[in-house]
């Protein structure tokens, strides 16, 4: 299996660099075979980097330790939906999933513009395939997943390391991945198109739902991200500016700028220049992500990788950067406006002003994530910036953007006038002055930033509401349909427009669950033994009692030790009660003894969460495990001076009495316990306002049937003016 | 009056060029001054401005002691003797020991240096992975 992983990798290089040669000279000579001879080799790209996927797959699901990579990443003790997930948890395992969703993306849009684009799908071909064999490359010759175990074959692995054992980690990859290679789609084309020298909307509107998909898989993979670190990481925020969370997030912001202001060229035939340079910084930024996750050059809880990637990744970001300057400035002339902007009255104005302030809180966040390493170029000496600095820049132009999200669907295209000013302004304003007095009421009136946040989701709520409103009753009048039924058929007419409105209504739900949460939330870090209480933001919460296990796995080797606690939360005329708990998992350094090792490995933190829509009262754990010291120094040495006159299963079953006898002292007579305690308001919303907006995500991906009648009918057309001419 | 366009796209172009440079430069200004500079402990004693913050490297001396939340901990240099007093407040790290090597944002207050909330990070000895 080996053997064959490898070859398929080198294989997977060759048609890579094959269907360049192919690509380019067919669209040289204008070879039409040539060209279809590159389309196939991307096919063949996405079957060997399948076939390699799935060889590298089912060694860690067999827990086949000859791969030096299951040994490092998995063991027998993590469980099988776990064991699928190790793989890219790995340096390799991950740059193969990469290689692979690239292919399987490419291939996607290669396959349905094969009879379009005919000029610039030869060169789009091409900057894919590039992409493919940096990727190929990598993993053929430095950072191999068909490595060997050196020695002799381990009967245990070191395991996945024990946070990202979350279902989430399960599909938050993945979903990165998947936006960052799809941002490859439009970047590739629109190198192509500028290398053709075709630079209508053409090539915009056949990469849009690949844009629009990416879009979607970025925003879901750092939601994910978000709720994980809410639920897993034990300190209670979902937010943290880590250099890996801004990685994900500059990309995003550009790629959702250029959403918007392709709108604009397709409508006007403006912004050309501006359009392919958001789309080729968007797929820079997006290679960029995966080189900040995986080569380590920023400190990160994310960045498990090593550094041998820099270089060559630093290659790679380069010539992409430099490609596109010479690509967008050379074609200068090519790029000139159909049109002027004729007012700032309008909603191209609005457009372009959402667009300057996603690049601004994009340039904000990069220098913010890169200034590590620009201070100490500049200073010799390293230092950082934290949370605070992020906010000072992020909060207003968030603020900003909210209110333009409110403006955009009501402001006229070309020039508002007066009476459009009136007609649309004025039911949205009287919503954000509810949302105002609800606020006031509610006692936001101290938190500023807050409060404008709450005004402003009313205003955007407010005009989202109205033009669906106004939307089904025209349709309702003129179509003759009941209410619901117009309202469906609404949104499936104009799937992009309502799908973007609902996705307006959802970031301003979720801003208002953030804006909530973080300024008025109440949180205290306090010792408790059991049976004592401490009061936070309303709430009386006791430690009940101590709880303690020794879990094994299914087979069953030794897994984990829980610590953890039963707390009683009073509040709100009713009590409930949560379990917190700490897992404890062996570590797999050599030097640490059989008992010791389980306290000195990686921990995990389970959040005991009651949610609400009002808000979320949330517990967490650190268990004191000093008083265990002496104990577990105790058993180190006994196994030490016992190790040789033991059988290895002799050995293992008096470990677990020997640990069993530790958990039951922890429960038997428990230390003091620090908890984290937080009552946090409206944390729900963020997560409900998140599934508002992939809802209106989906809307707008879903093809209108109006788009494929389209193409059926232009395919059909096609076909009769080829017959017409062909002699008869 | 109406300007004529070629002025008016001047001007505008002026007007972006210098809100760039704006934002450029409260960016640079402001990052520069909110940054935390990364010390050693010896470097920390020799010179620390009170109120300023600074990211302490270094590794936990032993015998620390815990009062309710309140740590109290001296860190030394990674190679040497020389440490300082740290006050931390907050729910320790799990593999928090003496010997440990820890990255912690502190500020100076009297004599000792007083960490701020969550910054307080332990860099593990033996990583999950076999790669280190």
């Amino acid at each position: 299996m080996l053997v064959a992983g490898k070859a398929c990798l080198i294989l997977a290089l060759a048609v890579c660099l094959y269907g360049i040669g192919a690509s380019l000279y067919g669209a040289r000579t204008r070879r039409r075979e040539w060209v279809a001879s590159g389309r196939r080799a991307v096919y063949a790209l996405a079957g060997t980097a399948a076939v390699a996927f799935v060889a590298l797959e089912a060694a860690f699901l067999r827990s086949d330790f000859s791969f030096a990579l299951v040994t490092s990443h998995s063991s027998t003790t993590t469980p099988a939906f776990y064991r699928a997930t190790a793989v890219w948890s790995s340096q390799e395992g991950s740059l193969l999933l990469w290689l692979l969703l690239l292919s399987l993306w490419s291939s996607l849009i290669l396959f349905v513009t094969r009879r379009r684009l005919r000029e610039i799908a030869p060169y789009a071909t091409a900057v894919l395939l590039g992409l493919g064999a940096f990727f190929a490359a990598m993993l053929v010759f430095l950072e191999s997943p068909f490595d060997r175990t050196v020695g002799p074959l381990p009967a245990e692995g070191a395991g996945l390391n024990p946070l990202l054992r979350h279902p989430s980690m399960m599909i938050h990859p993945p979903m990165l991945y998947s936006g960052y290679t799809l941002f490859a789609v439009p970047f590739a084309f629109a190198v192509g198109a500028l290398v053709a020298r075709r630079l209508n909307a053409d090539w915009i509107r056949s990469t849009r739902p690949f844009t629009l998909g990416a879009w979607f898989f970025l925003g879901a993979g750092i939601v994910l991200g978000a709720r994980w670190s809410y639920s897993e990481l034990g300190w209670g925020g979902y937010w943290a500016w880590d250099p890996v969370e801004n990685a994900s997030l500059m990309p995003w912001l550009t790629g959702t700028a250029f959403l918007h202001s392709v709108m604009i060229q397709e409508k006007r035939g403006m912004l050309k220049t501006w359009n392919v340079s958001l789309v080729l910084a968007t797929g820079v930024l997006a290679v960029l992500g995966t080189f900040l996750v995986r080569s380590g050059i920023l400190d990160s809880i994310h960045a498990f990788g090593a550094s041998t990637l820099g270089v060559p990744f630093l290659v790679l970001i380069v010539a992409m950067i430099s490609g596109s300057i010479w690509l967008v400035s050379s074609r200068a002339a090519e790029l000139r406006s159909d049109h002027r902007l004729d007012s700032l009255l309008s909603r191209e104005a609005v457009f372009l002003l959402n667009n300057l302030v996603l690049v601004l809180l994009c340039v904000a966040i990069w220098w913010g994530t890169f200034f590590p390493l620009i201070a100490e170029a500049v200073t010799g000496r390293r230092a950082s910036i934290g949370p605070p600095w992020f906010d000072r820049f992020t909060v207003p132009l968030t603020l900003v953007l909210v209110l333009l999200s409110g403006i955009g669907p009501l402001i006229a295209w070309r020039r508002a006038t007066a009476a459009n000013l009136r007609r649309n302004f004025s039911r949205p304003l009287a919503a954000a002055l509810a949302a105002l007095a609800i606020a006031l009421v509610a006692g936001a009136g101290s938190q500023p930033d807050a409060l404008i946040m709450f005004v402003l989701a009313g205003f955007v709520l407010g005009a989202v509401g109205q033009e669906l409103v106004r939307g089904t009753r025209a349709r309702r009048v003129m179509a003759r349909e009941p209410v619901p039924l117009a309202l469906v058929s609404l949104v499936r007419r104009n799937r992009r427009r309502y799908g973007g409105y609902l996705v307006h209504a959802g970031m301003a739900v979720l801003f208002v669950g953030i804006a909530a949460s973080s300024s008025f939330a109440d949180e205290r870090d306090v010792e408790l033994v059991p049976g004592q209480a401490a009061r936070v933001g309303g709430y009386e919460i006791e430690y009940v009692r101590p709880t303690a296990d020794l879990v094994a796995a299914s087979n069953g080797r030794l897994e984990r030790i829980d610590f953890g606690a039963e707390v009683r939360v009073t509040g709100d005329g009713r009590s409930r009660t949560l379990v917190t708990e700490r897992s404890f998992f062996p570590s797999a350094g050599p030097m640490l003894g059989p008992v010791s090792r389980f306290f000195e490995g990686e921990a995990t933190s389970e959040v005991g969460l009651d949610a609400g829509l009002r808000r979320d009262v949330w517990v967490s754990v650190a268990p004191d495990t000093r008083r265990l010291e002496p104990r577990v120094e105790e058993g180190d040495e006994v196994f030490a001076a016992a190790e040789d006159d033991l059988a290895p299963a002799e050995r293992d079953a008096l470990l677990a009495e020997a640990l069993r006898g530790l958990v039951r002292s922890y429960a038997d007579d428990p230390p003091p316990a620090t908890f984290r305690l937080l009552v946090s308001p409206m944390v729900t919303w963020i997560w409900v306002g998140a599934l508002i907006v992939f809802l209106g995500g989906l809307i707008a991906l879903w093809p209108s049937p109006r788009a494929v009648s389209r193409r059926v009918t232009a395919a059909y057309a096609a076909r009769v003016g080829r017959e017409a001419r062909a002699p008869v | 009056m109406a300007m004529d366009p070629a002025r008016k796209r001047t001007v505008r172009l002026v007007a972006a060029l210098s809100a760039a440079v704006v934002l450029a430069a409260a960016l640079v200004y402001t990052s520069f001054s909110a940054s935390s500079e990364a010390r050693s402990p010896s470097q920390l004693l020799s010179q620390a401005e009170p109120g300023k913050t600074y990211q302490l490297t270094g590794r936990v001396v032993a015998g620390y002691e815990r009062n309710g939340t309140v740590t109290n901990f001296r860190v030394r240099d990674r190679t040497g003797e020389v440490s300082v007093p740290v006050r931390y407040e907050g729910v320790l790290p799990d593999p928090f020991r003496a010997g440990r090597e820890v990255i912690v944002d502190v500020r100076k207050k009297g004599g000792v240096f007083v960490g701020e909330k969550d910054s307080l990070v332990t860099k593990c000895p033996s990583k999950f992975t076999a790669e280190t």
